[in-house]
């Protein structure tokens, strides 16, 4: 006979208020199997948990359900109290009163006779649960960290400095990201290159960071501990090993018109190139879509002139497999781009700002670039329609971001602060322009924020106009700027040399794909979802798996930096130990019942399904069952679902627990 | 402070099952954004949709439940990397399976909720409940379950034949 203590919560007020839960307590305290109710203000807190534990040993309780906030929350809490009390932890269940009652009802008698539901359901339960003992599985101390920018360098740094090896993944032929493609930063005016280069520098001399540049992950299977990652390395045409980095290669190359994606497109690159001149590794690339050899079959110039013999012609597509405990996703972002609606978003486009069809209607990273001392211009600002230098000059604030209608209703971030930076600049290289920005709100919280943009307007004569613009034109060669004022409740009207679109801040293309791919959740604009919003930021629901940067939500560097080295942290946390216990919701076979038909095999996603022979003493073979090794499931119960003889069971999660459940609404 | 809803003449028992890592976070995410449903759900949790026996939902309706509600990651998400696809071609068999019962499968629900999707569960769930609440109580299997009860004292000639050969 189980000897059941229940413990409610009253969560301050949070379940009190709609829950009556003295009636809860009473009513439970019936129930056939209760040995103890009780009714407590905070459960999760010092003294809370001491109630658990005293009760547990003093009623010689079997079974515990804590009734209060989501499982998700605070199970493992109350599990590690019950099992300091001496009882396995998997006796222990929360019934979820809070978020799924308390919070989402107001009709306090509705509620209560749900919550009591919610607990009886529960106490049901927890009278089928069994004992489970801990399984324990090694951890390999490597760490995969996906995106070069700066949150997966910092990462990777901060990681390999501890003295675990990392594997540094990067789509792009360098490392660098975003930050490298910056000109100054906020809110010191630093040059983005001049403290970005030299943490580029540390990567690639790093003895324990190992960096596969060009390459995708391919596939991610395993799980904490014990992934294996299957990297796609593409074809460079250029040996890394034999490469020295002179760049012959690039002077000689005949195709010189190319667009170059880092420069935003208004920058021109040969199609054997390094993105930008401070590339690591300095290994150039070659573009088969626009290089004449694999065009045509003829030139090979650059592999005439290359003194080592480095440009190889023939090299293919690798897959390298590396084995890795945690993985760290800090794959940045993108932005938004006009009247591209990309495939498969809500998000609609921006007609009315003309971007992509006046040429000097450009984004902010545009703007990045002609300001950037490396960049195309080598640092002043012109017209890329005609290399004019605009005099005046109109900022445009929250393209895409913070409308709803439009189908983004998140604000950017970085916007503000980078708009005020943008002024300044132009102010600093253009000193008879003029520079208006149109805005809706300035955000500007963070160290030194607001005192930088008030200097821009104060001491960088920006002239920032609260509103919006309704409608941008082409006039001859201006663009006309239709907006409204309405601090002053005016329409204005300005003729402007340049427009620059303060456009909003997504995440990367193909950030579902590789979510999918991992196995991690991602919100509907495909930002990454962090297990926690406030406690845990920087670990995914998936365990191993963490995050840094912006491709969970749009940030500024210091908050990358910071989360950066938070999910470092996190990482070095998993390897202080050798081994690891994981949760033992596994799945079994019941050997007498399996016929060896291997229905699990077929259906199970981890390959954890292993066909086991049963033999008698004298050696004979009387069947094939399946056999379910549980350092490699994953838990999820699809096997069981799918037996027809029903001789597979997940523990936590069997039919008895479950029948029981239903049984009792 | 709060007054009462304005009582319904048939309050509707619907159980949901859920997954644990998208519908049921996305649930929690309701709870946490305040958003307000009708009462009457209970969730049941999985570590994942293909967990979820069909079984369980003949189990639900057999014990009185009047609508069922079956939510897991959308399709690509599952966090077990395709326990959700398993669970749409097991349901898609099973609905014509219930449909060949005489189930009117309009008390059967199927969707993905994910865990961003506070909002979504709160629609669903309210979807689900009005249109349950419309069609009325689900008799069918309680009677089913009545008659099982019946036929299990072996009153038949049949039965009591068959009983014994065994």
């Amino acid at each position: 006979m189980s000897r059941i203590g229940v413990f409610i919560c009253h969560c301050g007020e949070n379940i009190s208020r709609t829950v009556d839960v003295e009636r809860v307590a009473a009513q439970v305290g019936n129930m056939p199997g209760v040995a103890f109710a009780t009714d407590y203000k905070y459960m999760c807190s010092d003294p809370g948990q001491t109630l658990l534990k005293k009760t547990i040993q003093e009623q010689k309780l079997s079974h515990v359900v804590v009734a209060a906030c989501s499982p998700r929350m605070h199970e493992k809490t109350f599990r590690k109290a019950v099992e300091s009390a001496g009882l396995n932890p998997f006796l222990c269940e929360m019934a979820n009163i809070r978020e799924h009652c308390s919070w989402v009802h107001e009709n306090r008698e509705e509620a209560t006779v749900k919550a009591i539901e919610i607990v009886g359901m529960m106490v049901e339960r927890v009278k089928k649960n069994r004992v489970l003992p801990a399984i324990t599985v090694p951890v390999t101390k490597r760490s995969l960290v996906i995106g070069g920018g700066i949150a997966g360098i910092q990462a990777a740094l901060d990681i390999a400095d501890c003295g675990h090896e990392v594997i540094l993944v990067e789509r792009e032929p360098s490392i660098g990201g975003h930050m490298a493609q910056l000109s100054e930063t906020f809110p010191t005016l630093d040059c983005s290159q001049c403290i970005m280069t030299p943490k580029m520098v540390d990567v690639a001399n790093h003895p324990k960071i190992k960096l596969y540049t060009f390459s995708e992950i391919e596939l991610v299977e395993g799980y904490i501990g014990n992934f294996q990652v299957t990297i796609k390395k593409k074809a460079r045409s250029v040996d890394e090993d034999t490469c020295t980095g002179c760049g012959v290669c690039m002077t000689k190359c005949p195709q010189k018109k190319i667009p170059n994606k880092f420069d935003q497109n208004i920058g021109m690159r040969t199609a054997i190139y390094v993105p930008f001149p401070q590339a690591v590794p300095n290994t150039p690339v070659i573009d088969r879509d626009n290089c004449t050899w694999f065009k045509s079959g003829k030139c090979g110039v650059c592999q005439k002139v290359c003194g080592p013999g480095a440009v190889d012609f023939e090299q293919q597509d690798r897959l390298i497999v590396e084995a890795v405990g945690a993985i760290v996703v800090a794959t940045g972002f993108d932005l938004y781009t006009i009247d591209e609606k990309p495939k498969g978003s809500p998000i609609k486009g921006y007609g009315e700002f003309g971007h992509g069809k006046i040429p000097d209607v450009i984004d902010g990273m545009t703007f990045e670039r002609l300001a950037s001392a490396s960049g195309p211009t080598g640092g002043r600002i012109l017209r890329p329609s005609d290399g004019k230098e605009p005099k005046q000059i109109v900022f445009i604030q929250c393209i895409g971001s913070r409308a709803r209608e439009k189908g983004i209703s998140y604000c950017s971030k970085v916007c503000c602060m980078y708009t005020a930076k943008h002024t300044m600049l132009y102010h600093h290289k253009v000193h008879d322009g003029q520079a208006y920005v149109f805005f809706m709100d300035a955000r500007t919280p963070g160290k030194s924020y607001d005192e930088f943009w008030r200097r821009s307007i104060e001491e960088e004569e920006a002239v920032y106009i609260r509103g919006m613009v309704s409608r941008l034109y082409q006039k001859g060669d201006k663009i006309v700027v239709m907006g409204s004022d309405i601090a002053v409740g005016v329409q204005v009207e300005i003729e402007a040399d340049m427009v620059v679109l303060a456009t909003a801040v997504m995440p990367q293309k193909g950030a579902d794909t590789l979510a999918q791919k991992l196995g991690i959740s991602y919100d509907k604009y495909h930002f990454y979802s962090e297990a926690h919003a406030k406690l845990r930021p920087v670990e995914c629901a998936t365990a191993g798996i963490y995050l840094a940067g912006a491709c969970q939500g749009p940030k500024d560097i210091p908050e990358t930096v910071s989360q950066a080295s938070a999910a470092a942290a996190k990482v070095m946390t998993l390897f202080s130990k050798d081994k690891m216990e994981r949760e033992p919701i596994v799945a079994r076979v019941r050997e007498a019942g399996c016929v060896g038909c291997f229905a699990c095999k077929k259906v199970c996603a981890y390959g954890a399904v292993e066909e086991k022979e049963i033999r008698d003493r004298q050696g004979n073979l009387i069947k094939v069952v399946a056999y379910v090794n549980p350092g490699v499931c994953g838990g999820c119960g699809t096997c069981q679902a799918t037996c027809p003889s029903k001789s597979v069971e997940l523990d936590g999660y069997t039919d008895e627990q479950i029948v029981a459940m239903i049984e009792a609404l | 402070m709060h007054t009462d809803k304005p009582k319904h003449a048939f309050e509707p028992k619907i159980i949901a099952f859920v997954c644990t890592w998208c519908t049921y976070a996305g649930a929690d995410l309701a709870g946490t954004s305040r958003m307000q449903y009708p009462a009457n759900v209970r969730v049941l949790k999985f570590p994942c949709t293909g967990r979820i026996d069909p079984v369980f939902i003949l189990k639900a309706f057999q014990q009185g439940a009047d609508g069922v509600l079956v939510s897991g990651c959308h399709p690509g998400d599952c966090h077990y990397i395709a326990g959700n696809f398993h669970a749409r071609r097991r349901f898609a068999a099973f609905r014509k399976l219930l449909e060949f019962v005489g189930v009117d499968l309009d008390r059967l629900q199927f969707s993905w909720v994910s865990a961003a999707e506070g909002g979504k569960w709160v629609e669903v769930v309210t979807d689900l409940t009005e249109k349950v609440r419309a069609m009325g109580p689900m008799t069918e299997f309680k009677e089913l379950a009545l008659e099982e009860q019946w036929s299990g004292a072996i009153t038949t000639p049949e039965l009591k034949e068959a009983y014994n050969s065994i």
